[in-house]
């Protein structure tokens, strides 16, 4: 043991993955064992989007018509069911590592005591990030089956949604999550439903990209929840092309950016 | 890792950590034995919450040397807390869970076995007399239980070290009798017990040895009574006097006491024999207000050492 200084290691590094997501596991488990009795509370998440999809896919799309996507002519419900679902894997991911997150870190201290177990900030952020995710892509896959029943997935490609709105859901938790660790009140929390509605209303959720001028259109294609727009637009039509890469990557690269971040801000915030 | 671990159960050397150029514990050394109980004590600001963190691995060092349960924090870290136990100053009990899912999620997050866990949760929860109550909110218990939630909760992992920091604060003096029956029983099962307290007389009984931190330094070290022969008198006389007879009072136990200490209220002269120092006062005429002749303590040490004003 030497005199001088030591830092402590990222714990990713001298740790087996095999331990470090078990014990992010515990931390998954941690939350399920919390929601065993609010169920309720988790249902609420299933039926919001279904009753978008009613109102506006429906009702609206009797007044819209048809629309092309990808050269294929998709009735307005077809066109607006993904954009519901990506909003939706954006929605049930994303409270959970911002609203649910700040609590814990502020006034629960729920990590005080964690962090004195063999988990660390890392396993933390997986965990807390893992469960998001997990839900997210529950309600995902919910919305995914009443899509097939009512029709509105086209193509065998649509099977491909569930692994996108699993990263949609990754890459917006861990975006929550290194947000949160910023914010120093509970203003700067609500800040983030303000940030959430211009993305769920503007991002091709609801019309194509082509209503707006072209700097406009450029601004939207560069916002992250557009990549999962308009890649589950494309599994859920049949008309993906190779652009689909570009979003995909384009998510990755947000969800590692965002970890990185996360990791670093919860090891300062929590073991100082 | 030193090459040859030296069979304590904590050993530091040169022990420091910064907070920017804020060096709140500032190059300290100790040994804590195995099986031995071992307190922090000294006013706010002074250390000792910051030395707990880096003994329980949740905070690194910024320099020096630190062994803990035979491994080194810096890259042994999740081994060592493996088999520690914590109760943290705030309680950090997870208000979302009932008492008893507390108990369970926890002893997870040490990888212990579902049934096992479940077993132990139930003993422990025996153990703190919380039984009856396993199924209730934490938010539903009164401080004391919530106290007593937090040292069961620390012991699901069988720890051999136990951190405590500030075990009794606020509880009422019921819970903090049953709280140190509990962790003597700790102590006589061989837990190693690292505590800080506010409380000189939860100090005197529960500690082997002790030190008293200021400002980021150990300014003495020791089993209790050895600390009060050393810095302080055996016996203590204190005295409220109308002003005008402070002079000579002072004047009759010049070359008695071995220490007078004036304040706003009262004198506290320091000495061997109490009732010899209130003598030679009567005796030159002096009618006190107010006398009480009492055994030094603990806390006439941590006075004498940190000094009467407040830290923050």
């Amino acid at each position: 043991m030497s005199a001088t200084a030591p830092r402590l290691a990222p714990l990713w590094r001298i740790t087996p993955v095999t331990t470090s997501l078990a014990l992010a596991s515990r931390v998954v488990a941690r939350n399920l064992r919390v929601y065993r009795r609010g169920w309720m509370y988790l249902l609420s998440g299933f039926v919001e989007p279904f009753l978008y999809l009613l109102s506006v896919g429906v009702g609206l799309g009797h007044l819209v018509g048809g629309l092309q996507v990808g050269g294929r002519a998709v009735t307005y419900a077809q066109f607006v069911a993904p954009g519901l679902l990506a909003a939706q894997a954006m929605n049930g991911a994303i409270f959970d590592t911002t609203y649910n997150l700040f609590y814990k870190l502020k006034y629960a201290h729920t990590y005080e005591a964690v962090l004195a177990t063999p988990v660390g900030t890392n396993e933390v952020a997986l965990g807390e990030i893992g469960w998001a995710l997990a839900r997210g892509t529950t309600y995902g896959a919910a919305f995914l089956g009443v899509m097939a029943g009512l029709g509105l997935v086209l193509s065998p490609w649509g099977v491909l949604c569930l692994p996108v709105v699993a990263l949609v859901s990754f890459a917006f938790a861990a975006t929550g999550m290194a947000v949160t660790s910023f914010m120093r009140s509970w203003q700067d929390v609500d800040s983030v439903a303000l940030a959430l509605l211009p993305l769920f209303l503007f991002s091709g959720t609801f019309y194509p990209l082509g209503v707006y001028p072209s700097a406009v259109a450029w601004l939207v294609r560069v916002t992250p929840l557009y990549q999962g727009v308009d890649v589950l637009r494309a599994f859920s039509t049949g008309t993906p092309s190779w652009s689909v890469c570009w979003h995909l990557a384009y998510l990755l690269a947000l969800a590692g950016l965002a970890l990185a971040i996360t990791s670093r801000r919860l090891r300062r915030l929590l073991a100082p | 890792m030193p090459a040859t671990p030296s069979g304590l159960a904590v050993r530091a050397r040169a022990l420091r950590k910064e907070f920017g150029s804020f060096a709140a514990v500032d190059g300290i050394d100790f040994d804590i034995a195995r099986g031995e109980a071992f307190g922090f004590l000294g006013p706010n600001g002074a250390g000792k919450t910051s030395t707990m963190r880096m003994i329980a691995c949740m905070s690194p060092r910024t320099g020096g040397e630190l062994e803990v349960r035979g491994m080194d924090p810096a890259t042994d870290g999740r081994a060592i807390r493996a088999g520690i136990g914590l109760v943290p100053q705030e309680d950090a009990l997870d208000t979302e869970l009932s008492v008893l899912d507390n108990m369970l999620v926890y002893g997870r997050y040490f990888g212990i076995p579902r049934r096992a866990v479940r077993a132990r949760a139930e003993q422990l929860l025996e153990f703190a007399q919380l039984s009856e109550r396993s199924d209730a909110k934490v938010d539903a218990l009164s401080g004391g239980m919530r106290r007593r939630l937090v040292i069961a909760r620390a012991l699901i992992s069988s720890p051999d070290l136990v951190i405590l920091d500030e075990p009794t604060t606020g509880l009422d003096p019921q819970a903090r009798h049953l709280v140190w029956e509990r962790l003597y029983r700790l102590k006589q099962e061989g837990v190693t017990l690292v505590l800080t307290t506010h409380y000189m007389d939860e100090a005197e009984q529960l500690c082997d040895r002790l030190v008293v931190m200021d400002r980021g330094r150990i300014a003495a070290e020791g089993p209790p009574r050895q600390l009060i022969e050393q810095q302080v008198s055996r016996e203590v006389l204190e005295l409220r006097l109308e002003d005008a007879d402070e002079g000579r009072a002072l004047e009759a136990l010049k070359g008695l006491a071995d220490r007078i200490e004036e304040l706003p209220d009262r004198l506290c002269c320091y000495g061997e024999d109490g009732d010899e120092l209130l003598a030679a006062v009567i005796d030159a005429g002096v009618h006190p207000n107010g006398v009480l002749v009492r055994r030094a303590t603990l806390e006439d040490v941590f006075l004498r050492l940190t000094g009467r004003s407040l830290a923050d």
